[in-house]
């Protein structure tokens, strides 16, 4: 009855216009600062070990790398080796190696890194192993995968 | 004739377009940097040159399969003391570097800071860091260890680049990445010479 009638009001659409730019924004974002996924993990998803004093590997394209954690299957026990998409035995390390350098320009091959992502339960015998195979073929500069952080007690 | 009106095209899927090229780089992309301690293999020789290295200029850390460790033989420590004791060992500086021909008698390390004790290394140039691993012990341990001795060098080295230049050592690495330059290669060239990373590692305990 009253003369100031309430006007119904509406809840105004919310524009969704910008919504597309903000959805490429995420994905041009996206798109930049990753990498894509190279190699399917065979084994279990290796737990890399903590260290503070790590070094960033430049050069990606120049990474080659070696992985070793447990077999998914629980009842095979010990350390299993894998480069790209299979597991291999430690003594075909070197032929691994030969074939990343084949796909690399000459001079480029003496930057090559080894890049060793290993899971902190592994046992150093396997690593040292692989170590020694690198050296036979002179494959001289390799890193350990970590994690940064300080707490080294995590470790073992 | 029918008037056809220029109508706007429909731009409403776009979001579901981008939602879906989002997608689909989210699942098939990773994001993680490799990162790690890096480390240079020895060369592999025929035969190993025959030196002889006194036994004080070498700190022997041992772990066994049960992620113990000894240093020198007798003290069972923690891995987080392996940081002072090589630090210690490294910088204690009680003799002369080895003899060059301008040096006959090699030469003091004029900026160590540790205690000269004789039973100790000599020179930061001859002091060997030797890890000798068990094949059971875990990588975990290896890593930490590994950590541990990196880390004791590169404090050493920041101490000298704090003093020398007044800049932390990581501080100066960082800047000859951006920057470049032989005047920064030169300073940290110096600074690796003075701490040089001198690690063995033997074949490990079957």
């Amino acid at each position: 009855m009253s003369k100031f009638k309430k006007k119904k009001k509406g809840l105004p659409a919310i524009s969704t216009a910008s919504l597309p730019d903000i959805v490429f924004m995420l994905l041009f974002f996206f798109m930049v600062s990753t990498t894509m996924r190279e190699t399917d993990l065979l084994i279990k998803k290796p737990a890399l070990p903590t260290a503070s004093e790590v070094k960033k590997l430049e050069h990606k394209s120049l990474v080659s790398t070696i992985y070793v954690g447990k077999s998914k299957d629980e009842r095979i026990g010990g350390d299993k080796i894998q480069v790209n998409d299979k597991i291999i035995d430690v003594n075909d390390v070197p032929s691994f190696i030969f074939s990343e350098r084949a796909i690399r320009k000459e001079e480029e091959v003496k930057f090559m890194t080894t890049s060793i992502k290993a899971d902190k339960l592994a046992s150093v015998g396997t690593i040292l192993d692989i170590k020694e195979q690198l050296r036979d073929i002179n494959a001289l500069k390799i890193s350990f995968s970590t994690t940064k952080g300080s707490n080294l007690k995590t470790n073992y | 004739m029918a008037r056809r009106e220029n109508s706007e095209i429909n731009a409403g899927s776009m979001a579901d377009i981008a939602f879906l090229l989002l997608i689909f780089f989210l699942v098939t992309t990773t994001m993680d940097v490799d990162a790690g301690i890096s480390r240079k293999l020895p060369e592999k020789t025929d035969e190993p040159p025959k030196v002889t290295i006194k036994q004080k200029n070498v700190l022997d850390i041992v772990v066994n399969r049960n992620n113990q460790i000894l240093v020198e033989g007798t003290n069972y420590v923690q891995v987080g003391d392996i940081r002072q004791i090589a630090m210690d060992f490294i910088d204690n500086g009680g003799g002369f570097s080895a003899p060059s021909t301008d040096m006959p008698q090699g030469e003091a390390c004029d900026y160590c800071q540790g205690s000269k004790d004789p039973a100790s290394s000599d020179h930061p140039s001859k002091a060997i860091i030797q890890l000798q691993s068990d094949r059971g012990t875990t990588y975990g341990m290896y890593v930490s260890i590994q950590n541990e001795i990196e880390a004791a060098y590169n404090e050493l080295r920041n101490r000298m680049s704090l003093e020398k230049y007044n800049i932390s050592y990581n501080e100066l690495l960082k800047d000859y990445k951006d920057n470049g330059g032989d005047k920064l290669k030169d300073r940290i060239d110096l600074l690796k010479n003075s701490y040089p990373q001198i690690i063995s590692e033997p074949e490990p305990i079957k």
